[in-house]
């Protein structure tokens, strides 16, 4: 399966979310992830969900999503089309030797401790989705205790 | 002027144009029908027995009027009573308003006694729906719901007033009644293309729906089949829009469809799908439907193109600005190899029941409905084996005249909707075709036609079993009859009576026509219990999964 990234902008209605995600389920969409925040005019949010799925999901997705009352606009982001990002904590508990290691694959990759202690370590990377998925494959033999991603949020670039 | 809720709900309701709502009383919507009691000189208001009579009443008189239908129910379970003919309206895109008491706003979300989260409840069966929290808001909100309702494709809105909001007063002014939103602007090169392929092709078909009725588009579709000389096939949802005595009429399609109609499609080189979205009932098998035929779809809801089947081309726009664009650009034609070609069809494999006067066999039932109603007259049915008799052989012929629950098949819709229709279309005679085992699920509504003194004539279909199961089970569970065949000792002549209206009961079609007979010159609302044998089934019969190639025919 695909993911897609897609984007609308929604009144920012109470309920709304609940309309949306009552869609995906009705119909059978599967939501990978899924961030909600206003924009600057705080009468309309913006929602983007990246969707499990092939190209006629792709497509019933967004005809479905604009048949909403207060979906205002709906469309598919193609990542090379767009400036998207992620950001990812992640706790991993570990002796002193092993918080070092972290470190070290840390400046590797652009990522950041922000919490350290004498049992764990916090760590936040930001980046597009697939340089978070490479990051947290490498951490993986470390002993991740709790992670956490935003989901993806996307602006449209404009041709240069 | 100053109102309050209510008085703002009912003027809004009557400034777009609703006379006629139907409804039943509660705790929450005390308020809304004190007002009702004031207003009753210029708003009708139905009292049903049961919510969902209402709600399948309000479904019936906008099928029969192609108006906006209403309900209204208090909170709680009145509300989740209208939940399965809200679901109706919105498998068949029907316009249509459910109105909601709520308890008051300090009391949301605090389990109150007959508090449901309604707008939460009807999310995924309504095109949107409506909490109003504020009394200035109402007014406004009633007119959106009017304009979605009626706008693109048709559906049912919700809308759920807490109960100090049908108290608090505010400003109100009237204001013109709302109009559908502007219908999606055509693409001439769409249909330039569309007429370019039904100009080149040699076997071409219309397959056509609902959307043909709710665009009002019968007449300009009849136009187009002649100048192309182009045979048409329909859904249940299309039923009426054509005349059946037209030789370019193939009649239904689908699981229970005609033969010749089925084998026109599977054998066409090009289906035209007018306002019809391939349901599994229409198109049974996934992925072999019109294999050679470059399928067209013309839809208002572009989300139907290709969520069923993928087609070749698809235009979207009302049915009727699309035909109305296209006639100009098709071709005269004369396809007579083609039609002689699905008139063999028609003459070899289709199927032809066999009459006997001495029982009742339900065709010949149909026949003599058609027989003795006018053509505006009105057939509503409920779900089963007897809906799908009406639907082959009770020869409506204009649109508005068959209502049926085709898209959620529910069982118990047929008397509200005859109610409704009725109602509605107080000059036209309404018949209400049922089962045994559908009249069972909303018999109480009886009362209903009985205190509007509504001339509905009820036919149960009666072969005492639950026939549409029971003929599955005859067919594929080895006559395994599991809870299909009751038992019941329902006395439906003296049910009716008990209700206050007249009942009959026949066994042969002399005796069915006779009981018709009184039953049309009768001042109330008429049962005829019609006797059937319960080994009688529906056929043709397409088994679910399988194409027209494998249609069971004896």
């Amino acid at each position: 399966m695909e993911k897609y990234i897609i984007s609308a902008l929604v009144q920012n209605n109470s309920g709304v979310l609940a309309r949306v995600s009552s869609l995906f389920g009705r119909r059978g969409f599967n939501i990978y992830s899924l961030t909600v925040s206003p924009t600057v005019d705080e009468t309309i949010s913006r929602i983007t969900i990246v969707v499990l799925g092939d190209e006629y999901t792709l497509d019933q997705v967004l005809k479905q999503m604009q048949k909403l009352e207060e979906c205002i606009e709906v469309s598919h982001i193609n990542e090379d089309e767009a400036f998207c990002r992620e950001l990812a904590l992640i706790k991993i508990a570990g002796d002193e030797a092993e918080r070092e290691s972290v470190r070290e694959v840390c400046a590797l990759y652009q990522a950041k401790v922000v919490d350290s202690s004498e049992e764990s370590i916090i760590i936040r990377v930001s980046g597009t989705p697939s340089q978070i998925d490479t990051f947290l494959s490498i951490i993986d033999n470390f002993n991740i205790v709790e992670s956490s991603r935003t989901g993806i949020t996307a602006v449209h670039k404009d041709k240069k | 002027m100053k109102l309050n809720g209510s008085q703002i709900l009912i003027e809004t309701l009557l400034e777009q144009g609703t006379d006629t709502i139907f409804g039943y009383p509660g705790g929450a919507a005390l308020n809304i029908y004190d007002e009702l009691y004031k207003y009753s000189d210029r708003m009708r208001h139905v009292l049903t027995a049961h919510e969902q009579g209402a709600s399948h009443a309000a479904d019936g008189y906008a099928r029969a009027t192609g108006k906006v239908g209403v309900c209204l129910a208090t909170s709680g379970p009145g509300a989740t009573n209208l939940v399965t003919g809200i679901a109706t309206a919105f498998m068949d895109s029907i316009p249509f308003i459910a109105i909601t008491a709520n308890v008051g706003t300090s009391l949301i979300g605090r389990d109150s006694f007959q508090e449901i989260y309604i707008s939460g409840v009807t999310m995924p069966i309504t095109k949107h729906n409506f909490v109003v929290r504020n009394v200035e808001d109402l007014a406004d909100t009633v007119r959106k719901a009017y304009e979605i309702a009626m706008s693109d494709r048709p559906g049912p809105v919700l809308i759920d007033i807490p109960k100090d909001v049908t108290a608090a007063v505010c400003e109100f002014e009237h204001k013109p009644a709302v109009q559908p939103r502007p219908k999606p602007q055509i693409q001439h090169d769409q249909i330039k293309t569309l007429a370019e392929m039904i100009n080149n092709s040699e076997r071409p078909v219309i397959l056509f729906g609902g959307g043909v009725m709710s665009s009002n588009a019968s007449g300009l579709l009849n136009q187009l089949i002649h100048r192309a000389d182009m045979p048409a096939c329909h859904s249940l949802m299309g039923i009426g829009a054509l005349d059946p005595a037209d030789p370019l009429n193939l009649g239904l399609i689908g699981m229970h469809g005609w033969v010749s109609a089925g084998r026109a499609v599977d054998k066409a080189d090009l289906v035209i799908a007018l306002g019809t979205r391939f349901s599994d009932r229409v198109a049974t098998k996934m992925g072999d439907f019109a294999s050679s035929a470059k399928v067209v779809q013309v839809d208002i809801d572009p989300s139907e193109v290709n969520k069923n089947i993928m087609v070749a081309h698809s235009v979207i726009g009302d049915a009727y600005d699309v035909l109305e664009a296209l006639i100009p650009l098709v071709h005269r034609a004369d396809h007579t190899p083609w039609k002689e070609k699905i008139a063999t069809w028609k003459a070899r494999m289709d199927y032809r029941p066999k009459d006997n006067d001495s029982v009742l066999r339900p065709h010949q039932l149909m026949r003599k409905i058609n027989e003795l109603l006018g053509e505006d007259d009105i057939v509503a049915t409920d779900v089963g084996q007897h809906q799908m008799w009406a639907a082959q052989f009770t020869g409506r012929r204009k649109p508005h005249t068959f209502l049926t629950s085709g898209g959620l098949g529910t069982m118990g819709y047929g008397y509200g909707a005859a109610i409704g229709a009725q109602v509605g279309q107080p000059d036209k005679r309404v018949i209400h075709v049922t089962g045994d085992g559908s009249f069972h699920m909303n018999l109480q509504e009886m009362c209903t036609a009985v205190s509007n003194n509504l001339p509905v004539i009820t036919i149960v279909v009666n072969n005492a079993v639950l026939g549409m199961v029971y003929q599955w089970q005859t067919s594929f569970y080895g006559k395994r009859y599991s809870n299909t065949d009751p038992h019941r000792k329902t006395d439906f002549v003296k049910l009716a009576e008990a209700f206050g209206a007249k009942g009959l009961r026949c066994d042969t079609l002399a005796g069915f026509e006779e009981c018709m007979k009184e039953a049309l010159a009768a001042d109330g609302p008429v049962l005829i219990d019609a006797r059937i044998d319960k080994e009688e089934r529906v056929l043709p019969f397409i088994p679910g999964g399988e194409t027209v190639r494998n249609v069971i025919i004896d």
